[in-house]
């Protein structure tokens, strides 16, 4: 139960992190659940898409710390179906990313959140190098990281035989731009 | 022997789906008195009409059955159809095939039998009828509006604008209702007072109008176009022709603590007093139950400062008989206190207030000038909680409607904190935001999303104190029911809109029905929104159902249409379906033995006692009398009449026997 009352314009909460970064206010949020409605992988979310913004409206630590803390905020792919669909035009999976920020940076992430972390750093890893996807590196990469070594390891011949998996990267021609790229986004690795 | 023609309707499938019609209507042609008999698929078409016209002309009939639908329907286009062949309309008569016999029963043999028995009674019928007039009476072209609201003010001016005369009567010390009380109005937040006023002003100026305040209808009789209205003008102890208004006596009255009724109790006033200052009209007046004069005879400091002479203790209040053509009645609500509520304190919390307190401290003319302060400690508060549906939707309170305005003007209120407390923060507990309404779901996510109130979805369950902060206990239903508390300064209850105390008497001194909440009943709920079963009386605003000021204003307009249209004509026609009282001459012969058991029957007071006096002048007999401008019709007098003396046109007992005996 929240006992204090705290403001939506105290900067510290998430709603005023996720205005500042994204523009986007939380309070154009009605909470008609189409988001959850249409989200492919809202069944396998323990807080769905509208539950999560429902939290940070409260502009109160307790609930920010809740949405923070859920598994579902990793699951969110980014496939943008619900601000596709969102009749208040709230771009969710921004403000997924500000949460899901904030929660690696308070050290709360949800344990679900490593192997789907390992995944997309092993996956900027490869763009960063190679300016596009280098398969077996990017599998490597992610095998190291997360130490499921011999996961799915019998279909690689499959893939190989298929064509799937190069030995070689195909880089790209500027991959100094891309490194450029990275850099100004990320300042150094992020 | 009549020359009656039958003419069966399909309808469609309504009736020909259970009913074999041309069956009936071969049956019919066998009924003696009947020459001609047809079915035919829609008889209200043109084409049907143009059947029954020609029918009538050719086999020269002097009786029409339609058989077709209820008589509710369409019995007007038939008995036009027949006036216009030259038939008396009355002699028309309609068997309801489609409601009381095809849309209840199965399609066999006997529905098609009691679909010809239906015809062969209304057959008999008609063979009894006789040609009936339509009934004149005169109209008197004044109206009376009763509430001088927004609802009242607008009708009386359309009324007025229309060129017919109306009197304005309104029970308080000045016209402009509730309306004047507010601060600012949703969806535009425009300033009531500022919109109100002049039409007050128009109101008080127009020639057409004769504005009584702090008056009150006391009796009602008559009918349509003819009412008899008995007003009672309270005496304001103040003499309205020799005051100036100047305001001395309400400075210098020694009895300044009376709560405030304009500022909802936020503030005190004299004894001698002028409601706020715009009030129109702008004369104070002695409220006697707490003036010390009134209560021991000592002070009379108002009489001795006025510089008009014009304090009349000894005033008494005047009843004022009037001729009225048509009514409107405009009275308004009233809002549910916050003492009805035990589980947010009963009331005794001071800075749990109710939504019109609230407007209050908002306005720019109440008792803080416009700044925000709670009632307890005068202290600016920084964390308020509204709360929708406060007895509303709230069939343990006895009020299971929506009281419509709340949500909207909930809506406004966070937004006139959010812009006087900036640093503040509002929280509004509701259950669903209803704002249906031109601009109206806008203002609501304006308030959300620009002024940052905040909105929780559910009831509040209780409201107690700790360390000055109001506890509010409520529950997140977007969050799965999870409790939330919040520690708020000031709490607004949005409370129920109810109807006035004094709605359900009024209603019985006008004979207007009125439903179990008190509100007064319209005719029909889309058809006839405006007008009560009682003719020539109108209902304009919240008298009828919770309303906001559009909706008001535009019933308020649309009563005034419908009076300028009952006072466009110098006579009214009125159905002649009325009881009759058996005067075969010489009148002595009257059946009436004068018991006037009909005249204490009768709903509509339409008995009157009529004597029957001899050529020297010397009353023979005192008899029954109908006003037939009164007359509903209904038949109760004919029950009662224990002679038989008194008969209702067009459903005489002969011929309703006659109906009976033919099944």
């Amino acid at each position: 139960m929240s006992s204090a009352n705290h403001h939506e314009s105290r900067p510290d909460t998430l709603a005023a992190r996720v205005k500042a970064a994204t523009g986007i206010s939380l309070a154009q949020c009605y909470q008609c659940g189409k988001c959850a409605a249409g989200c492919p992988v809202s069944e396998e979310m323990d807080l769905t898409p509208c539950q999560v913004l429902r939290l940070l409206q409260y502009g109160q630590d307790k609930y920010d710390e809740k949405a923070m803390r859920s598994a579902g905020i990793w699951l969110c792919l980014s496939c943008e179906t619900c601000s596709t669909r969102c009749p208040q035009e709230v771009e969710i999976p921004k403000i997924m990313d500000v949460v899901r920020a904030e929660a690696l940076k308070r050290g709360i992430a949800h344990p679900k959140s490593k192997d789907i972390l390992a995944f997309h750093r092993a996956f900027l890893d490869s763009v960063e190098q190679t300016g596009r996807l280098y398969e077996i590196g990017l599998v490597a990469n992610y095998k190291l990281r997360s130490g499921h070594f011999m996961k799915d390891v019998m279909l690689a011949p499959k893939m190989y035989v298929r064509g799937k998996l190069g030995l070689l990267p195909h880089m790209i021609k500027g991959t100094a731009a891309v490194k450029r790229i990275f850099k100004r986004t990320l300042g150094s690795k992020g | 022997m009549s020359r009656i023609g039958v003419f069966t309707c399909h309808c469609g499938e309504n009736i020909a789906g259970t009913v074999d019609c041309p069956k009936v209507a071969e049956l019919s042609r066998q009924i003696p008195g009947v020459v001609h008999s047809v079915d035919y698929k829609y008889m209200c078409s043109d084409p049907g009409q143009t059947l029954i016209k020609e029918a009538i002309k050719e086999h020269k009939l002097d009786g029409v059955v339609v058989a077709a639908c209820s008589p509710r329907m369409h019995e007007p286009t038939f008995r036009k159809a027949a006036a216009e062949a030259g038939v008396n309309p009355y002699l028309c008569e309609m068997a309801n095939l489609r409601e009381h016999c095809s849309w209840v029963h199965e399609k066999n043999e006997a529905t098609t039998q009691k679909a010809a028995d239906l015809v062969r009674v209304m057959v008999e019928k008609v063979k009894h009828d006789t040609p009936l007039t339509p009934i004149k009476v005169p109209v008197t072209k004044t109206a009376l509006v009763v509430g001088g609201g927004i609802a009242g003010i607008q009708t009386a001016l359309d009324i007025a604008n229309a060129g017919h005369q109306v009197v304005l009567v309104e029970k308080s010390p000045s016209i402009g209702g509730h309306m004047s009380q507010l601060s600012e109005t949703f969806p535009t937040l425009d300033c009531s007072q500022c919109i109100l006023t002049p039409r007050m002003v128009e109101a008080a100026q127009h020639p057409n109008i004769k504005l009584m305040t702090y008056s009150e209808v006391e009796k009602v009789d008559g009918f349509i176009g003819n009412f008899k209205v008995t007003v009672r003008k309270k005496a304001k102890k103040v003499d309205e022709k020799a005051c100036t208004g100047c305001g001395l006596c309400v400075t210098k009255c020694p009895n300044k603590k009376i709560p405030d009724e304009f500022n909802e109790g936020l503030a005190f006033r004299p004894a001698i007093y002028v409601p706020f200052p715009q009030a129109v009209p702008n004369k104070p007046t002695i409220d006697t139950a707490n003036c010390t004069y009134f209560k021991n005879g000592k002070c009379g400091v108002c009489s001795k400062v006025c510089p008009t002479g014009a304090i009349r203790y000894e005033q008494e209040d005047e009843l004022i008989t009037m001729d009225i053509g048509a009514i409107v009645m405009a009275t308004g609500f009233k809002l549910m206190k916050t003492d009805k509520f035990p589980e947010y304190g009963y009331g005794k919390y001071k800075d749990v207030i109710d939504g019109m307190q609230f407007e209050r401290l908002a306005s720019a003319s109440g008792p803080t000038a416009g700044v925000i302060k709670r009632p307890s400690d005068g202290k600016e508060p920084e964390t308020v909680v509204f709360i929708a549906c406060s007895g509303s939707r709230d069939r343990a309170k006895g009020v299971p409607y929506c009281s419509k305005i709340c949500c909207m003007y909930t809506a406004k209120h966070t937004m006139l904190y959010k812009h006087k407390v900036h640093h503040g923060q509002a929280y509004v507990f509701y259950m669903d935001i209803r704002s249906a309404g031109k601009d109206y779901d806008e203002f609501v996510r304006r308030a959300i999303e620009e002024d940052e109130a905040k909105y929780i979805r559910g009831r509040v369950s209780r409201i107690y104190e700790e360390d000055g902060k109001l506890i509010v206990k409520g529950a997140d239903t977007l969050m799965n029911g999870e409790p939330v508390e919040i520690k708020a300064d000031m709490v607004v209850l949005a409370t129920a809109v109810q109807s006035q105390d004094c709605s359900e008497d009024l209603a019985q001194t006008l004979h207007i029905s009125y439903d179990k909440y008190g509100f007064f009943a319209e005719a029909h709920p889309k058809l006839r929104p405006v007008e009560t079963n009682t003719a020539g009386i109108f209902l304009a605003g919240a008298c009828q159902a919770p309303r906001d000021i559009p909706e008001t204003v535009a019933q308020g307009s649309a009563a005034g249409a419908k009076v300028a249209a009952l006072f466009s004509q110098d006579e009214l026609t009125r159905e002649p379906i009325v009881a009759v009282v058996n005067r075969q001459a010489p009148p002595l012969f009257s059946t009436c033995t004068g018991c006037f058991l009909c005249q204490t029957a009768c709903p509509y007071q339409a008995i009157e006692q009529e004597e029957i006096k001899d050529r020297s002048g010397r009353v023979i007999k005192t008899v029954a009398k109908v006003n037939p401008g009164l007359c509903q019709g209904c038949g109760t007098c004919v029950a009662f009449c224990r002679t038989k003396a008194i008969d209702l046109a067009g459903f005489s007992n002969e011929q309703l026997f006659a109906e009976l005996m033919t099944l």
